[in-house]
């Protein structure tokens, strides 16, 4: 075993800690109230621990079958998530067959791409190829009725489900100096400080927060959002030693990571309230589907991985 | 030869499910009634072929095994593949929709009825290809109310199929589909066919998700 496995062995069971002491608490004000009253809000809570079991055991066990394990995984994070947009876009059936390529093939070619390493293609492939092709397919239908927003909602789905999410297992492509085939640790920084810091900022909006950021949108305020981001960042810090950013580098990253995180929630939330919906899916148990659960992650990835390559990767 | 042929009609069966679920995630979202068994009418909108796999996907097990879904034989029959997968698969009974021939079909529906099945219908008769969210229904879900008035109507809305699988279309995208199952009408005293049959059609109507966009 060498210090990599170990480490991804010790930081699941360090994940695995958390969650029994989440589960501790919850089942301990379940035996506090009365037996025969429900509380919906522990009840929703406990789902969502039950739910974030599954999700640790899944992304532990992925990290340890490696860079495949992780590629995997996150391309099919990227089905459920392209899944979940593109049902609650604007769509005609002159798009069924771009709509198509966008699964079958736009996707699995990116995760290829990203599986060889080839950098220079994953970065471009979405933005440029499909952006510039799919709409071609549509256009050579003849239907020119709200041509526009079809083809401009379809690649937002793709540069979100899929060009964002695809930059996860990215960040292993990364080449930095005496960190080794240790850079599938930033895939557990980035995931770690991203959802413990949303975690906390939720906690902290509900006890103190009063100054709403976006009062249309979301319950958001600035009080959980400071809170939140400071506590991404004393996480990141204790973190750094997985890391290639040293302390001070981790808590940076790890704020910058998790703030824009917060932002795209608030982005995700604004589509959602567009389109009239309060979750993307129903597909995990008490979260919704899985962009209302990745959705900060799935935001905080491009940049992540831009600063990483830009400040440390050689 | 009669077990292997029911043992591929279970194994079929699984693998339509699980393709139904993988691919479109298809949920039952049970708005008016308990997944319980109790026989029932489920009576629903009809845009693609696959909306009846749908909702036999999303029923439980044991009110999978009593439902029978009313199909068109000119459908069902057009090759061998087709005429094991409806009947033996989906236990289907099939009618004849050929004008030359007096089918009964209402003598079929009200015989598995009796022998204590519940049914999948789709009122309108064919597919809708229109924008209307609804085609006139024809007269075949106020006569089965009346015949059976104990035997719950149920809405059953399939949302997405449309643009999951449009005609004409030969690969089916990966979309979300849900199927909603709203509250029981029954046939009242004395209420008039075309006024039966109004209120039944806004009750499945009223079940169609709102997105706006």
């Amino acid at each position: 075993m060498n210090s990599t496995t170990i480490d991804i062995i010790w930081l699941t069971i360090g994940a695995f800690g958390i969650l029994i002491g989440f589960t501790v608490v919850g089942e301990v004000l379940r035996a506090r109230q009365d037996s025969n009253t429900q509380n919906p809000v522990l009840e929703t809570y406990m789902t969502r621990v039950q739910s974030w079991w599954g999700m640790v055991a899944l992304i532990g066990f992925a990290m340890l079958t490696g860079k495949i394990g992780i590629t995997v995984l996150f391309a099919f994070a990227s089905f459920a998530a392209l899944r979940e947009f593109l049902t609650l876009t604007t769509k005609a059936q002159a798009d069924h067959l771009s709509l198509a390529l966008a699964f079958f093939v736009v996707l699995p070619l990116q995760y290829i791409f990203v599986a060889m390493e080839w950098a220079g293609l994953y970065a471009i492939f979405i933005p440029v190829y499909a952006f510039l092709l799919l709409p071609i397919v549509s256009a050579l239908r003849g239907n020119a009725t709200k041509f526009l927003i079809r083809v401009a909602e379809t690649q937002w789905g793709l540069m979100i489900a899929v060009f964002c999410v695809s930059h996860v297992p990215a960040l292993m492509n990364l080449d930095i100096a005496g960190y080794g085939d240790r850079a599938i640790l930033l895939v557990t920084f980035l995931v770690m400080v991203v959802q413990l810091g949303d975690l906390l900022e939720y906690f902290f909006g509900r006890r103190i927060g009063r100054t709403k950021i976006a009062a249309g949108l979301s319950p958001k305020t600035w009080e959980g959002l400071a809170c939140g981001v400071g506590s991404a960042m004393i996480i990141g810090g204790l973190l750094s030693w997985i890391t290639p950013f040293g302390v001070q580098g981790a808590m940076v990253m790890a704020g910058v990571a998790s703030l824009v995180g917060m932002f795209g929630n608030l982005v995700f939330a604004a589509i959602k309230r567009d389109r009239g919906v309060k979750d993307w899916s129903h597909l995990i148990p008490g979260q919704g589907g899985f962009v209302d659960q990745l959705d900060s992650v799935v935001f905080a990835a491009p940049i992540f991985y831009h600063l990483t390559k830009f400040f440390w990767a050689v | 030869m009669n077990i292997v042929r029911t043992l591929a009609a279970r194994i079929v069966g699984n693998c339509i499910r699980l393709f139904a679920r993988a691919i479109t995630a298809v949920r039952a979202d049970w708005q008016g009634i308990e997944p319980v068994p109790r026989q029932r009418v489920y009576y629903s909108n009809h845009t693609s072929n696959g909306d009846m796999p749908m909702i036999w996907s999303v029923l439980p097990p044991a009110l999978r095994r009593e439902v029978r879904p009313v199909a068109a034989a000119d459908y069902w029959l057009k090759n061998k593949l087709r005429a094991f997968v409806g009947p033996e698969v989906f236990n289907c009974i099939l009618i004849d929709r050929r004008p030359e021939v007096d089918d009964k079909p209402m003598d079929k529906i009200l015989a598995a009825l009796d022998e204590g099945s519940s049914l999948i219908i789709f009122p309108e008769g064919n597919r809708n290809m229109t924008d209307a969210d609804l085609l006139p229904f024809k007269a075949g879900l106020y006569n089965m109310g009346l015949a059976r008035p104990d035997v719950d109507l149920v809405p059953t809305w399939v949302a997405n199929l449309n643009s999951i699988m449009p005609k004409g279309e030969i690969i089916p995208l990966p979309l979300i589909c849900t199927v909603t199952f709203g509250a029981p009408v029954h046939v009242q005293e004395g209420e008039s066919k075309d006024a039966f049959l109004t209120r039944a059609a806004k009750a499945l109507s009223d079940l169609k998700p709102v997105v706006t966009s």
